[in-house]
């Protein structure tokens, strides 16, 4: 036996190898128990009916989440509507317009705290000034607008990235020919971030509909069906109380006992919502990137 | 060579140009003419101002921070530093093809089309001339014809360079300044490049720093060597390589340093 054919075992290698294993089983293990549990259990308070109508009042005699999953999209909606342009605004201003200074700084430093900050606080935050500034009582149109200040951070960071990664060569030929800057933002380096503004989008939306604390003192927890008799109802709405899927999942699993299965049913229902996001997150990012 | 030619006039007339990146005394007490439909190269070796010197004149160094530029730049006389230039119109009128192929991400159609389209041109008609003749006119049409409308970064470098001199003339130019175009690409569409330079001074004043002094030789009518940010030597390109009039632009010419 050569050098070059004798293999040499090392029982240390053999141990960690054995540990990496072991951690990756116990990853995949945990992810396919709550996504089997909660699946058997949602299963059980399942139904065309849980899905096709809404609970009105408490105590209930109906059982549905119609109205949640609707107030769910005007959260995602009008949060975005708010977010995104304010968001990737600041990203423009911070990279291609603003000098290097102490403002900037404290701006960047400023994002990065409002990052960190649990959302139970933008919930009670969202709760006082929205009420006092527009007189907004729990609405969807209140819970909204706080969500937007606890995603804003995520869109600004996440544009700056992207702005950053476009190649200075770029923007030389653009002003080389007498592009102004804004019309190169525009024409060039927008285009080029769209994959990166598309992914905060998709992280965005992944936060808004997993967040209840910030959103029980500010959108309520009301769960009827929108009442549309005319075009303008569809904005009124916003206006009214609205408890999303996450919401309603908290109450139903507060009260427990016989409602415990549709807290199951509810969370079942978010899970597929998630999944659903990220795989049309994952199509539309491969469709822009081709361009 | 060029005394052939007497109607020499001058395109852009520079004096006492000095520029400072900060603290940094980059150009220093610049003076010279740039004559119309001439080839002007400038050459020298690397960090000696050359390419700074070329972006003073499309006003290219603005976009930089704590630039300081002062001395006397004139296109045609009218001064390119007065307040009341729009430094979007003279760029216009001098533009620019960089060292490395920069065509933006878009189809090849979009990326000549771009700069008719910042100054205002919508016509459908009128675009798809502007584009089959700037791609003409940089010799590059015959090879994309048939692909106008995929993207750009499709091409191989040297074509990639050809869009974005046809780029540069969509807009219809004055002047053409080239920062060593061809420093990114290999020999034979360095060639073409060299070979399309000679048709471009037929209509345009084309400015080029470049490396290469053999390519300085070939395609220029004029040339001024930079050191340090100086510029210690101006003259026919002929009289520059054969019998310079300064020890230190002979011992650059000869490979003594650089």
């Amino acid at each position: 036996m050569n050098e070059l054919t004798r293999k040499r075992i090392r029982i240390s290698d053999i141990v960690l190898k054995a540990l990496i294993l072991l951690s990756a089983v116990i990853t995949t293990a945990v992810v396919a128990a709550i996504i089997i549990y909660i699946v058997k259990r949602g299963l059980e308070g399942m139904s065309l009916n849980f899905i096709t109508t809404a609970a009105f009042s408490y105590p209930y005699e109906n059982y549905g989440i119609l109205g949640n999953i609707i107030n769910t999209l005007y959260i995602i909606i009008i949060t975005l509507l708010v977010a995104v342009p304010i968001g990737v605004g600041a990203a423009i201003y911070l990279t291609e317009y603003a000098k290097r200074s102490r403002l900037t700084t404290i701006i960047e430093f400023a994002t990065e705290t409002l990052a960190g900050i649990p959302s139970i606080i933008y919930g009670l935050f969202g709760s006082v000034f929205f009420y006092n500034l527009f007189r907004l009582q729990y609405s969807i149109l209140s819970g909204s607008l706080t969500l937007s200040l606890m995603i804003l951070p995520t869109i600004i960071r996440t544009t700056e990235e992207a702005i950053k990664t476009v190649p200075i060569s770029y923007r030389e030929g653009a002003m080389g020919i007498g592009a102004t800057k804004w019309y190169m933002i525009r024409t060039v380096i927008l285009p080029c971030c769209i994959d990166g503004i598309l992914t905060s989008v998709i992280l965005s939306i992944g936060r808004i509909v997993g967040e209840s604390a910030a959103l029980l003192f500010t959108a309520g927890i009301a769960a009827e069906l929108p009442n549309f008799k005319s075009f303008t109802d569809i904005f009124t709405k916003a206006g009214g109380a609205g408890g999303t899927l996450t919401v309603q999942l908290y109450q139903y699993a507060q009260r427990g006992g016989g409602e415990m299965k549709y807290a199951f049913s509810t969370a079942l229902v978010l899970l597929i919502v998630v999944m659903v996001i990220n795989v049309f997150a994952k199509l539309a990012a491969r469709k822009f990137r081709k361009v | 060579m060029s005394e052939n030619n007497n109607n020499n006039t001058v395109k852009i007339h520079t004096k006492d140009v000095n520029l400072w990146y900060g603290e940094n005394h980059a150009l220093k007490d610049i003076t010279l003419d740039i004559f119309s439909n001439k080839i002007t190269a400038f050459i020298g070796p690397s960090g000696c101002g050359k390419s700074t010197y070329l972006k003073t004149l499309n006003r290219m160094n603005d976009i930089i921070p704590n630039v300081k530029i002062t001395g006397d730049i004139q296109l045609d006389g009218q001064d390119i530093y007065d307040s009341r230039v729009d430094v979007n119109a003279l760029r216009k009128k001098i533009g620019m093809v960089f060292q490395k192929p920069n065509p933006f991400p878009m189809s090849i159609y979009d990326n000549i089309a771009y700069g008719p389209r910042i100054h205002g041109i919508r016509s459908k008609a009128r675009l798809d001339e502007i584009v089959e003749n700037s791609l003409k006119g940089a010799a590059i049409f015959d090879e994309v014809k048939d692909r106008l409308h995929k993207s750009a970064l499709g091409l191989s470098g040297g074509q990639q360079q050809r869009i974005c001199i046809a780029r540069a003339i969509a807009v219809e130019p004055e002047v053409i300044l080239m920062d060593e175009p061809t420093s990114a690409l290999d020999p034979i569409s360095t060639l073409k490049i060299e070979e399309l330079m000679s048709i471009l001074k037929e209509k345009y004043t084309v400015a080029i720093v470049t490396h290469n002094m053999q390519q300085a030789t070939r395609i220029s009518d004029y040339t001024a060597f930079f050191l340090v940010g100086e510029m210690i030597e101006y003259g026919d390109t002929e009289q520059i390589f054969s019998h310079p009039v300064d020890k230190r632009t002979n011992d650059y010419i000869t490979g003594r340093f650089g």
